[in-house]
C-alpha cells in the first residue's frame, strides 16, 4: 500500500506512530514508528507528516541491491542486508530508521496507520 | 524485580535543593492498591507529608503520575496527575492534562516523579531517558509559559515534551497553572505555584523506550477495535467538531452558565462564544491530545482590539468564567483572555472567577479606582486583562487577588465573602447550580474544592438521566425546566465521585467514556491485555473509592479545623435568587444543603463532622492513616 498524507487534517494525536511500532516491532514504543508528526506551534498551528512515499532512492542507493520494488512497495531482503545504513542516510524524508538488532527497517506499506487515523489524514494512496 | 506489565517500572526522585536523583523501582503493592494517576499522587503525598508543612516551603513535593494506561494503544491515553499540597486550599491538590507529556515520561522508563526540595536558582530539569539534569536557565524568568516552551524546544529539540509555569507560577501566584504543548493545562490548585516556590520553571523529557506489555499483540488488536468503536458512537461526529465548547448552548438552555460573578445563569450573548463561534471565526487546526479520536483542542487565532495572538481553545471552562462570568461578549475577546492567562500561566478557571469577584466589588464600591489603579467594568477585554497582569506580577491590588477570592473577600471584607464563589480556596468552576442540586453537592464535596472533574452530576439534575453529554446536548430542553429535586442525588454524586477519578487514576482521558458514550468494559478487557492483572470495573471503581476516603483524611490531616463547615458553597448560592433566565427566583437553601451533606456523610461512612470512620479507613486498607 502506498501512503498518502492531507497535513490540514492532522491533530497530531500520534497514534499512527503508535501503532506502527506494535504492527512492524511489537512495541509499545512511538519512537520506533516508521513515520512522524511534527507541530509547528505555537505559530502557524499545523502539522507536518513525514512518511514512506515509496520513492525507491532507498532502492537506488543500495549497492547490495537489498532493496527491491514489489507492486509499488519497496522492501528490505536482510539476507542480503550489510548494515551500511546509506538507505538510511539517503532517506529524503528521514523515515527509515535503524531497529534493535541494528538493521534499517521501514515501511511495509502495511496500511496499519491508515485504519487507524481517525481524521483520515494519512489514507491509501 | 517484578516486572510490572503495562507500567514504566520505575520512579525518579529529585532534590532540587542538592541535585540528588533517585531511580527508583515502582512498588507493585503502591500499583495494585492506587493504579496510577490521582492514585499515585494522592498516596505519595499523604505518606511524604507533614503536617504543618508549609505549601510554598521546601518540604512540599510535586508528584507528576501517569497511569498503567497512559502511552498505550487506546483512545485517550495521554494524561498526566500532577499534586501537591496546595497553596490555595491548604489541603490536598491534585490537577492534570493532557497533550503528550505523560507518554513521554513513561517512555523515558519513568511511572511518576516526585520533585522536592527548591534550587538555588531559576532552573529547569531536563530527562533524556535515563539522563536526568538540572540546567539554570535564569534567562527564562519572567518568560511566558508558551514562549518559555518554544525557548526550550528550540534549544533541547522538538522530540522533547515539556511542561512550564509562567510569571504567575514563579510568582506564586496560588490559582497559577502548568502548561504544556501550547495549550494544555494542569490549571487547577495552583501546583504552578509550588513549581515556582522550588524555582523551577520546566521539565522537558525525550523518552525513546517502550512499555513492557503484558500481551502486545492482543492488546494491539484490542486498542484497534477500541477505536473502531469509538468512530461509529454518534458523538464521535457530533462532539469532535465542537469539543467542550459545545456545552455553551445547552448550558445556557438549562440555565447553568455562571454569568457576572454568578449572579445569574445564563448569558443573552452565549450564541457570540459558543462552539459554532470558535469555528466560524476562531480556527486554524484540531489539536488533538496524545492518542485521542476525539480532539476537543481548537487552536485558533484571535483578533481583538486589545492585541491578537494564537491561542488553544478556549474550552468550555474558559468560556464560562471568562465570557460569562467576566461577561466578555464576542469569542475573539474569550479566546484573547485565555492567551493572556496561558502565557501569564494563570489557571482560566480562578483567574476568571477572581477577576469577575474584583469587577463586582468595584462595582458594589467594595474597592476603588484608586485601590484598583484604575475603574474596571464588566465586559471590559481590557479590564480584565489588566487584571490579570497585575495578578501575574503581584502588583498592587494584584497581590491580594493573587491569594484567590476567599483571601481576598477577607481583606476587602464588607461581606464580599458572600460573592466569593469558592469552596475550600479554590474557585468555582463553569456550572452554576443553583437548580442542580447534585451538582452543588458534588462541588461542596469535591476534595480538591469547587471543581467539577470529580462529579458532574448536572445532566442528571436537569433530565434526571444517565444520558452521556453528547446525547444531553443533542437533545437540548424544551419549554419551563422543572425545579430539581434533592432527592436520589447523593448516590448518584458518589457513584460519580468513584467512576469519573477512576479515569484520572488510570492515566487515560475521561471524555471517550462520558462525552462520547464509550463502554467501560473496554477498559476491563484492554487493562487485562496490558498489565496482566484481571480487574473489574467495580474493583476498579473500589479503589477510586479507596482514594476519595485518603484524600479526606489528607484535608483533615493538614487544614485545622477541617470538617462539616468546609464542604458549604458561598452564601450568594444559598441566598441569592438567580438573576435572569431559565432559573430565575431559584436557589438552594442552606437547610436543603444540610441535609443533603447529612445523607452523604451517613452513606460514604463519615462522622457528621466528615471525617471517615476508624471502620470505614479499615475496610479500605487505611487503618495506617
Amino acid at each position: 500500500m502506498k501512503l498518502t498524507v492531507k497535513e490540514e487534517l492532522c491533530s497530531g494525536c500520534n497514534v499512527c506512530r503508535v501503532v506502527c511500532a506494535l504492527e512492524n516491532f511489537s512495541v509499545v514504543r512511538p519512537s520506533r514508528a516508521l513515520l512522524q508528526i511534527k507541530g509547528n506551534f505555537p505559530d502557524p498551528g499545523t502539522y507536518n507528516i513525514a512518511y514512506c512515499n515509496q520513492c525507491g532512492v532507498c532502492a537506488d542507493v543500495c549497492l547490495e541491491e537489498a532493496i527491491s520494488e514489489t507492486d509499488g512497495e519497496y522492501n528490505i531482503d536482510y539476507n542480503l542486508c550489510t548494515q551500511c545504513m546509506d538507505c538510511v542516510d539517503s532517506c529524503p524524508f528521514e523515515v527509515i530508521i535503524v531497529n534493535d538488532s541494528g538493521y534499517p527497517a521501514k515501511c511495509t506499506g502495511c496500511g496499519k496507520c491508515t485504519e487507524i487515523c481517525p481524521r483520515a489524514a494519512v489514507s491509501a494512496r | 524485580m517484578i516486572m510490572l506489565n503495562g507500567y514504566a517500572g520505575k520512579n525518579l526522585k529529585i532534590n532540587v535543593s542538592s541535585g540528588e536523583c533517585r531511580v527508583e523501582n515502582t512498588a507493585p503493592e503502591l500499583a495494585e492498591k492506587y493504579l496510577g494517576g490521582r492514585g499515585f499522587v494522592a498516596r505519595l503525598l499523604y505518606d511524604g507529608l507533614e503536617p504543618g508543612t508549609d505549601p510554598l516551603g521546601e518540604k512540599n513535593m510535586v508528584v507528576v503520575a501517569t497511569g498503567p494506561l497512559s502511552g498505550h494503544l487506546l483512545p485517550g491515553s495521554g494524561k498526566t496527575h500532577f499534586g501537591s499540597l496546595s497553596p490555595a486550599t491548604g489541603g490536598y491538590g491534585d490537577s492534570n492534562l493532557g497533550g503528550h507529556f505523560g507518554p513521554a515520561l513513561k517512555y523515558a522508563g519513568y511511572d511518576y516523579m516526585v520533585i522536592e526540595g527548591a534550587a538555588p536558582k531559576l532552573s529547569a530539569i531536563v530527562i533524556d531517558n535515563d539522563q536526568i539534569r538540572i540546567v539554570e536557565y535564569e534567562e527564562l524568568q519572567g518568560k511566558g509559559a508558551i514562549e518559555a516552551e518554544k525557548e526550550l524546544k528550540a534549544r533541547l529539540g522538538e522530540d522533547y515534551q515539556i511542561i512550564t509555569i509562567g510569571p504567575a507560577g514563579e510568582n506564586k501566584v496560588v490559582f497559577s497553572c502548568i502548561s504544556h504543548d501550547f495549550g494544555r493545562q494542569a490549571g487547577r490548585c495552583g501546583i504552578a505555584a509550588v513549581m515556582g516556590s522550588k524555582n523551577i520553571k520546566a521539565v522537558a523529557v525525550r523518552g525513546t523506550k517502550s512499555i513492557p506489555v503484558y500481551n502486545p499483540a492482543g492488546a494491539q488488536k484490542k486498542g484497534e477495535e477500541m477505536y473502531r468503536v469509538c468512530f461509529s458512537k454518534p458523538g464521535f461526529k457530533t462532539w469532535t467538531p465542537y469539543g467542550t465548547a459545545s456545552l455553551t448552548d445547552w448550558a445556557n438552555e438549562v440555565g447553568v452558565f455562571p454569568t457576572r460573578n454568578f449572579q445569574s445563569s445564563y448569558a443573552e450573548f452565549h450564541k457570540q462564544i459558543n462552539g459554532q463561534a470558535i469555528r466560524d471565526r476562531l480556527l486554524v487546526t484540531e489539536k488533538g491530545c496524545f492518542c485521542c479520536p476525539t480532539p476537543c483542542g481548537k487552536y485558533g487565532y484571535a483578533k481583538t482590539s486589545v492585541g491578537n495572538a494564537y491561542v488553544e481553545g478556549p474550552e468550555y471552562e474558559s468560556i464560562a468564567t471568562l465570557g460569562g462570568s467576566c461577561c466578555l461578549e464576542t469569542i475573539e475577546e474569550v479566546a484573547y483572555a485565555n492567551y493572556v492567562c496561558d502565557q501569564l500561566g494563570l489557571d482560566t478557571i480562578s483567574a476568571g472567577v477572581v477577576a469577575s469577584f474584583a469587577l463586582e466589588c468595584f462595582e458594589k464600591g467594595v474597592i476603588s479606582a484608586n485601590d484598583v489603579g484604575k475603574g474596571i467594568s464588566f465586559g471590559s477585554l481590557e479590564d480584565v486583562v489588566y487584571l490579570f497582569e497585575k495578578i501575574a506580577s503581584r502588583d498592587g491590588i494584584g497581590a491580594v487577588l493573587a491569594e484567590g477570592v476567599r483571601h481576598a473577600a477577607g481583606v476587602f471584607g464588607q461581606h464580599s465573602d458572600h460573592y466569593a464563589i469558592q469552596v475550600k480556596g479554590l474557585e468555582w468552576s463553569g456550572y452554576e447550580c443553583r437548580n442542580a442540586p447534585g451538582m452543588m453537592l458534588s462541588y461542596m464535596t469535591a476534595d480538591v474544592g469547587a471543581h467539577h472533574n470529580r462529579s458532574w452530576a448536572l445532566g442528571f439534575d436537569i433530565s434526571q438521566s444517565d444520558a452521556d453529554v453528547s446525547a444531553l446536548i443533542s437533545a437540548g430542553t424544551s419549554g419551563e425546566l422543572p425545579l430539581s429535586s434533592p432527592e436520589g442525588k447523593v448516590d448518584h454524586v458518589i457513584s460519580m465521585q468513584h467512576s469519573r477519578p477512576l479515569f484520572d487514576a488510570l492515566g487515560i482521558c475521561r471524555l471517550q467514556t462520558m462525552e462520547i458514550g464509550f463502554e467501560t468494559a473496554h477498559y476491563e478487557d484492554v487493562y487485562e491485555l496490558i498489565t496482566g492483572r484481571k480487574l473489574s470495573w467495580p474493583e476498579m471503581l473500589e479503589i477510586s473509592e479507596r482514594i476519595w476516603h485518603l484524600t479526606r483524611q489528607f484535608n483533615a490531616k493538614h487544614i485545622d479545623g477541617f470538617g462539616r463547615s468546609a464542604d458549604f458553597p458561598p452564601r450568594r448560592l444559598m441566598e441569592d435568587p438567580v438573576t435572569t433566565g431559565p432559573n430565575k427566583g431559584r436557589f438552594l437553601k442552606r437547610e436543603i444543603l444540610d441535609k443533603l451533606l447529612s445523607e452523604y456523610y451517613e452513606k460514604r461512612g463519615w462522622d457528621q463532622n466528615g471525617i471517615p470512620t476508624a471502620e470505614t479507613l479499615e475496610r479500605f486498607g487505611l487503618e495506617k492513616v
